[in-house]
């Protein structure tokens, strides 16, 4: 199976995209090597910055370009972006609606051996907490390019979250990805797994084994985690009486937590989360890590069994 | 050397033991990260002289007892460069040498970047750059107040600089007269994205410290001697902290290594480029 990281993926795309639309600027803090933003600034070195290693300023830098009518591209790391300059984030970029779409690598355990100070899992939940910011993980890199054609056209301030490693394709050019929609990858009616970025193919892969096992299971990749999408929850709750979620983060304020709201106020069922259980990680390769942190495959074949066994 | 004067005459034994400790930590460098499969080798190896003459001259520092009160304290800001702190640390005793062999495996104390809360010698966590001259600083006030005489050792990359944070700590340090602190540039005049003149200029660099009310002195951070002679100077307490701009080469002491961006992080030394690089620091003089 053909493996790329999202990143390189959000590096193409802006390339392709910044030939249609001179509106589309980027910008980065030294690290345009490894966002992938180096292919829009070798296309394009006049619509290109970087700032030097200064997430806070480059932040601000674009909320300033954005007052001015572009389409910002504003490229780090997951922990920097959400972390070094959140208030810059926060205050200047999604107060002021500025349009400008964060695009942040190494989200989650992808930041593998890096180890901690290089792994996003807190960054979702942090934005999800400011208003008006609409965050998004894609599952490969077609997903990952439709989203970025996507975020030129969408208005206001948006967070892109994108994998260091690389990620097998699922999806094919012409499935349709829209900002906002889940896409039910498998049909079910036992239970329901949501998963968002690179934890869509692991709902995958548990799904198969379910299903050998005469569980059929069904799959949501909830790419979009702000605004998430209410209606295929409910559904899911109305359907297939129980819900695990899955993501790369910290179990608190991810998409387990948006999962959770959304039946809690409308349809309650039995409901089962994988995540990092409130915990820093650590170096180590990647799976080794979803092994450690209770994120794996067989984790969420459990956690389905355990949310169905719960149904009343 | 530039700005301010330093005073001692350094004895040749003293320098040539360190060149010699200097060469095991860079063979050292290279073997963790090859045996790693990554890690980041030239920031690593500009610093390994510095490392070398702070851990096996200046520091006051007890491997039985890594958390006495009194040692001085390093902080390694550029925290990417750690290799060359675990080698250092490793040859001290902190670790046993098969530890060498575990960079940025799971469960190993020499984490991907430093983490403190689980690694003896390691004053403080690492990775994320910018923070370390603002932690240098509180370490730097504490030893004032609680009338200890230990100083803070901070290494700094010059792309690091960037950060808006590294010059607020530094008008910090100035304000509160910390002649207890001691930064050090690693100007090796490479980044990720290319060279630091590219990237973001940094120069006049030694005048931008001075603007900043510290004590600078400007040297080949390559060369022991000029290190030793800065490092004497530069923790004698004179009322104001003191910073050293080192002058290096990235990658230095590795033929294919030495100035070469790529060489940051991000590649794999394999057998036959270990082979080479093992040559060059043995023949290095
Ligand atoms: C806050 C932050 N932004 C970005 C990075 C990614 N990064 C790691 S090393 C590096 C370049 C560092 O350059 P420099 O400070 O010159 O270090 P050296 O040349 O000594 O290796 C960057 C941008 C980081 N670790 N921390
Ligand atoms: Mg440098």
């Amino acid at each position: 199976m053909e493996k790329i990281p999202t990143r390189i993926a959000y590096g193409q795309a802006l390339a392709e995209l910044g030939e249609e639309n001179d509106r589309v600027v980027v910008i980065d803090a030294d690290i345009s090597k490894i966002t992938g933003t180096h292919f829009f600034a070798r296309k394009f070195p006049e619509r290109f910055f970087n700032v030097g290693i200064a997430e806070q300023n480059e932040m601000g830098i674009a909320a300033g370009m954005a007052t001015t009518g572009k389409i910002v591209f504003a490229s780090t790391y997951a922990v920097f972006a959400s972390m070094r300059a959140c208030e810059q984030v926060r205050t200047f970029i999604a107060h002021t609606r500025s349009n400008v779409k964060i695009a942040a690598s190494h989200g989650g355990l992808t930041g593998t051996t890096d180890g901690v100070t290089h792994q996003g899992t807190e960054d979702m939940g942090i934005m999800r907490t400011i208003p008006d910011m609409t965050i998004i993980m894609p599952a490969d890199a077609i997903a990952t390019r439709k989203i970025v054609r996507e975020l030129a056209e969408h208005q206001g301030p948006a967070y892109l979250r994108l994998t260091k490693i690389p990620m097998p394709i699922i999806y094919d050019e012409e499935t349709d990805i829209q900002i906002g929609r889940a896409v039910q990858l498998r049909d079910g009616d036992d239970v329901t797994i949501i998963a968002i970025g690179d934890m869509v193919i692991r709902a995958l892969e548990a799904a198969d084994l379910l299903d050998n096992n005469g569980i059929r299971a069904r799959v949501l990749d909830m790419h979009t985690l702000k605004p998430v999408d209410k209606g295929a929850v409910i559904k899911a709750a109305e359907q297939t009486g129980a819900i695990v979620t899955v993501e790369d983060h910290n179990i608190l304020n991810g998409l387990g937590s948006a999962v959770a709201e959304v039946i809690v106020e409308n349809r309650p069922v039995p409901m089962e989360r994988i995540g990092l259980r409130d915990t820093f990680a650590e170096s180590g390769e990647y799976e080794e890590l979803l092994e450690k942190y209770g994120l794996n495959t067989r984790h969420i074949t459990e956690a389905a069994r355990k949310a169905m066994g719960r149904k009343l | 050397m530039k700005g301010q004067k330093t005073e001692t005459k350094v004895d040749s034994a003293l320098i040539e033991r360190l060149e010699q400790k200097a060469k095991a930590i860079r063979a050292d460098i290279v073997k963790m990260i090859h045996k790693a499969g990554e890690g980041h080798p030239g920031g690593s190896l500009s610093a390994a002289d510095i490392v070398t003459a702070l851990y096996f001259h200046f520091m006051r520092i007890d491997p039985e007892n890594p958390d006495w009160e009194d040692r001085d304290r390093f902080i390694m800001s550029k925290g990417h460069a750690c290799p060359v702190w675990y080698s250092a640390l490793t040859e001290l005793g902190f670790y046993p040498r098969s530890a060498l062999d575990t960079l940025r495996k799971l469960g190993s104390p020499f984490q991907g970047h430093p983490d403190m809360s689980i690694s003896p010698g390691v004053d403080m966590s690492a990775g994320s750059l910018g923070h370390g001259l603002s932690i240098g600083v509180g370490m730097a006030l504490m030893g004032k107040l609680d009338k200890r005489d230990y100083t803070v050792y901070v290494l700094l990359g010059d792309g690091e600089l960037n950060e808006g944070q590294v010059w607020e700590a530094a008008m910090c340090a100035a304000k509160y007269h910390l002649d207890n602190l001691v930064a050090i540039v690693d100007y090796n005049r490479l980044q990720i994205d290319g060279p630091t003149d590219k990237v973001m200029p940094l120069d006049p660099l030694g005048d931008k410290w001075r603007a900043f009310n510290w004590r600078v002195f400007e040297i080949d951070g390559n060369d022991m001697t000029q290190v030793v002679e800065a490092i004497e100077a530069a923790r004698k307490r004179r009322g104001l902290p003191s910073v050293i701009i080192a002058n290096t080469l990235k990658g230095k002491g590795v033929s294919y290594m030495e100035g070469q961006v790529d060489w940051h992080g991000g590649k794999v030394i394999d057998d036959s480029l270990l082979e080479i690089a093992l040559n060059d620091i043995q023949g290095g003089e």
